[in-house]
C-alpha cells in the first residue's frame, strides 16, 4: 500500500475569476522533512502558475474558494488581507 | 526640539514617493567615516540589540546629521518621541527568511504614523538579504503576523543598499528579514520614532500639488492589490492630503475624493 503526503498551494488572484492572474503565492509541502527549508519569503518573483485554472490543469485540486468581500457603509475604502485567496491541494506518493 | 534648515527637509516629490510606497530610501546620506566607525562597532558589540542606541556615540552622531534630522523632522516633526530601537543581525549563511509581518500591533490612527529608520553601515547587496518590503501595503489593516501565511507577493523589493543608506519605513508596511547567503554578518540598525505633533505640512511643501508630484500619487496603483488597486490608491490619496495639510488636494483615481465629496 502506498503512502501519500499533502502539499498545499495558496494562490491569491487579482479578482474572483479563477482565470485571473496570480498576485501572491505560498507552498507548504509535507514531503520536505522537518528542519529543512520550505518555500521562503522573497525567494521568487514569478508565481508558479499564472492562475488557479492553470494550477488545476497541472493536477492541483481546489479545496477552498474565498468568500466574496462585504463592503460596509462607512468602511468602503478600508483594506486588509489579500481577498481572493485559493487553497489548493495535491497528494504526493512517497513510497 | 530641533528645527533644521529647509534645504534638509524632504521635498514634495520624496514625500509623495513615501506616501505612495510606504517607504523612502535615502542612498548614501551618511559619510564613509561614520559608516566605517559604526560597522566596526557593530561587529564588536556584544550587548543586547535593544541597548545599542543607548551605548553608541557613533549611532547618535549619525542621527544628529542635518540631512538625517531633516528627513526625520519631515516625517514626525520637531519633537519626535523615542519608541524603541534594535540592532538587527542576520548571521552569515542564515538561510531562513523571516515571516511577513507589520511591526508592533494593529494601529488605530487613521493616518498618523510612526517612522522606522533602517540604517545600513555597510553595503547590503541582494544576496545578503536586506529587508524585504511590499510597496503600497502600509495603509492596510493587518495585525503583526496575521500576514505570515504569505510567502511571495508580486512587486516585493529587498532594500538593496550601499553603506550609509537609510530606509525610512511607515510602521504599517509589510516586511520581513531575508536570508543571508554570504559569509558576512548583515547588520541593520532600526530606530522607531513617534510623532510629537500632527504630521501635516512637515516636509518642504513647495510644489506639492504640481503635475509631477500629483502624478506620483496618481500612479500608485500597485499590481499586487489586484482588483483593489484603485481603492488602495484612494487610501494613498487620502494619506497624501493628510501629509500635505490640505484637505482639498485630490490625486485620487478619477478624482473619486472630489466626486464623492470626501
Amino acid at each position: 500500500m502506498s503512502t501519500t503526503r499533502q502539499q498545499i498551494l495558496i494562490l491569491h488572484l487579482h479578482d474572483p475569476d479563477l482565470e485571473s492572474r496570480t498576485v501572491a503565492w505560498a507552498l507548504y509541502d509535507s514531503t520536505i522533512p522537518k528542519g529543512q527549508l520550505q518555500m521562503n519569503t522573497g525567494d521568487s518573483n514569478e508565481p508558479p502558475y499564472e492562475s488557479v485554472l492553470d494550477a488545476m490543469r497541472d493536477g492541483w485540486n481546489v479545496i477552498q474558494l474565498p468568500v466574496m468581500p462585504i463592503f460596509r457603509t462607512g468602511f468602503e475604502h478600508e483594506q486588509g488581507h489579500l481577498p481572493y485567496e485559493y487553497v489548493l491541494e495535491r497528494k504526493v506518493t512517497i513510497q | 526640539m530641533s528645527n533644521v534648515e529647509k534645504q534638509h527637509l524632504l521635498t514634495a516629490k520624496q514625500m509623495a514617493e513615501f506616501a505612495a510606497n510606504g517607504f523612502l530610501k535615502l542612498d548614501e546620506i551618511v559619510p564613509k567615516e561614520l559608516n566605517d566607525a559604526a560597522y566596526k562597532e557593530q561587529r564588536e558589540y556584544t550587548g543586547p540589540g535593544g541597548q545599542y542606541w543607548n551605548e553608541s556615540k557613533v549611532i547618535r552622531e549619525i542621527f544628529e546629521l542635518p540631512q538625517v534630522k531633516g528627513a526625520i523632522q519631515s516625517f514626525v516633526g520637531r519633537s519626535p518621541i523615542y519608541d524603541h530601537s534594535f540592532m538587527h543581525i542576520v548571521r552569515a549563511k542564515h538561510l531562513k527568511g523571516q515571516f511577513y509581518h507589520a511591526d508592533s500591533v494593529i494601529d488605530t490612527r487613521p493616518f498618523g504614523f510612526d517612522i522606522q529608520a533602517f540604517y545600513f553601515s555597510h553595503d547590503a547587496p541582494d544576496e545578503m538579504g536586506p529587508t524585504l518590503v511590499l510597496p503600497g501595503s502600509h495603509l492596510r489593516k493587518v495585525s503583526n503576523g496575521s500576514i505570515a501565511r504569505y510567502k511571495n507577493i508580486i512587486g516585493q523589493q529587498r532594500m538593496v543598499s550601499k553603506a550609509g543608506s537609510i530606509g525610512f519605513l511607515h510602521h504599517g508596511i509589510w516586511h520581513c528579514a531575508q536570508p543571508n547567503f554570504t559569509d558576512e554578518t548583515r547588520y541593520v540598525f532600526k530606530l522607531r520614532l513617534r510623532p510629537g505633533q500632527e504630521q501635516r505640512s512637515l516636509f518642504n511643501t513647495d510644489d506639492y500639488d504640481s503635475p509631477e508630484v500629483r502624478d506620483i500619487i496618481k500612479k500608485a496603483q500597485h499590481r499586487w492589490c489586484g482588483d483593489e488597486a484603485r481603492v488602495n490608491q484612494i487610501q494613498i490619496a487620502k494619506f497624501w492630503r493628510y501629509l500635505c495639510g490640505d484637505d482639498k488636494v485630490d490625486a485620487s483615481f478619477e478624482g473619486a475624493l472630489s466626486r464623492m465629496g470626501i
